[in-house]
């Protein structure tokens, strides 16, 4: 993976995912060791998201890499008109790596093409967040103490979540049966499906969460965004259905974890935290170590 | 008088050595002009629109004196004017005669229809990759979203 830009999660492959979560596994034993003291990341936020910059600061620090950048555009050159072509073609003279979010779908891609630089997508949009995908497997798999032939429900939103689509998609590589619980106006895009179908696995579609808690090894929330609805009443109706509360989880599987790409707001009640079924915030932790793992296998270091 | 006419005709009617791009649809000739970038070359070049056609009632033609495309030039005019047919021309015979193919790739031309993808923001050649020639569906290679046959709108 030396030099390769991570865009979305097709650019790798199977055995370059495991790679990677076997790396994070021993980040995870030893999280600070002084590999990076030679390299600078630098961290280009073209639009606010601290969770994700912080994730990936926090794994450049400890792994001792200098980390340069910015966190809003308005505080960049990017507000004086600079093209994002300039940004990066510049960024990359003071830098070794460019981890980069930008509210244009596209836009990573179209910097790992200009930059001379390998690039970490780090969000673009609505299109792809590869690292939030690698952490949820590696959350996944440290969970079930395996990746294959698993569960993996699905909920809430999944129309227009990214996070969920390239879940899917990774997760076509390990056998997975799909169980996918949304409103009928939220439900997985069919190009998505097709992919589930294409890699001869099974999906079930359900509108009611309670159905699919006595089956699955991994229930994934996700919220539902009011302005998703163009119709406010079809909000009203399903707002509702769709939380989990500690109440449900009395049939679950013992092995069950709930995944969450946080922020929560509503969507996972506050009484759920303290059972064993939840696991969010350790999955918000294990993105440490993934975007550790990726640093520094992409710069040649591991 | 009749003579004359006759060469009136010839010069419309017949190129040397060329292309020409036969079957278009009436209304998609100056589109396609546009695409195969002629309006800044400086070859002799003939339009007719509106001609009878056993074929397609109405049909466009363009002629293009000593101007031979590359396949995959002349390829992405498929996108607008599927139906096109183009012959080549050397020495007043027709050398060679196909129809148009929808390419693999398609560079430049076609709108991103996905308002928030960054073709759309920022000065960007747009790239999609054809993943389906029957129902004509293109995948952005930057923003990954479908445009398809109903949504193109050629740049």
């Amino acid at each position: 993976m030396k030099n390769r830009s991570l865009i979305s999660i097709t650019d790798y492959s199977k055995d370059e995912y495991l790679k990677i979560l076997d790396l994070a596994e021993e980040f995870e034993k030893k999280p600070t060791q002084n590999i990076l003291g030679d390299y600078v990341v630098a961290t280009l936020f073209f639009e606010p998201s601290t969770r994700t910059r912080l994730s990936f600061e926090s794994a450049a620090s400890r792994l001792g890499a200098k980390v340069i950048g910015f966190s809003d555009a308005t505080s960049s050159s990017v507000s004086k008109g600079e093209s994002l072509k300039d940004t990066i073609l510049t960024v990359c003279s003071y830098s070794d790596i460019i981890v980069m979010r930008h509210p244009r779908e596209g836009s990573a891609r179209f910097a790992s093409e200009v930059a001379s630089v390998p690039v970490i997508n780090a969000g673009d949009g609505g299109n792809q967040h590869p690292t939030q995908c690698l952490l949820d497997l590696y959350s996944i798999r440290k969970t079930q103490g395996k990746l294959d032939g698993l569960n993996v429900a699905f909920v809430g939103d999944l129309k227009y979540g990214r996070t969920v689509h390239s879940n899917v998609m990774a997760l076509c590589n390990f056998n997975t049966t799909f169980h996918l619980v949304s409103p009928t106006e939220l439900k997985l895009p069919s190009y998505v499906k097709m992919h589930i179908k294409n890699s001869n696995l099974e999906y079930y579609q359900y509108t009611d969460l309670a159905e699919v808690m006595p089956v699955a090894d991994i229930v994934y929330m996700t919220r539902i965004q009011r302005e998703r609805f163009s119709d406010p009443i079809e909000y009203e109706k399903v707002k509702n259905a769709y939380i989990l509360t500690a109440s449900m989880l009395a049939g679950c599987k013992p092995n069950m974890r709930v995944l969450h790409p946080l922020p929560r707001v509503n969507e996972i009640t506050e009484d759920v935290d303290n059972t064993s079924q939840a696991y969010y915030f350790q999955q918000a932790l294990n993105g440490v170590y993934v975007r550790q793992a990726l640093l520094a296998s992409i710069l040649g270091v591991k | 008088m009749n003579n004359d006419n006759i060469r009136k005709e010839l010069v419309v009617s017949a190129i040397e050595n060329g292309t020409v791009i036969d079957h278009l649809p009436a209304g998609s000739v100056f589109r396609v002009v546009k695409m195969l970038n002629l309006e800044s070359t400086d070859k002799q070049i003939t339009v007719g629109i509106n001609l009878d056609s056993h074929k397609y009632g109405k049909k466009g033609i363009i002629k293009v004196a000593n101007k031979f495309f590359e396949s995959e030039d002349v390829n992405k005019i498929s996108l607008i004017a599927p139906s096109a047919t183009l012959i080549v021309i050397k020495d007043y015979k027709v050398v060679e005669k196909r129809n148009v193919e929808i390419p693999d790739e398609i560079r430049k031309f076609v709108k991103c229809v996905n308002p928030n993808c960054v073709t759309n923001h920022q000065n960007i050649a747009t790239r999609f990759s054809v993943i389906d020639k029957k129902d004509l569906k293109l995948q952005c290679h930057y923003c990954e979203k479908i445009t398809g046959k109903n949504t193109i709108d050629i740049l």
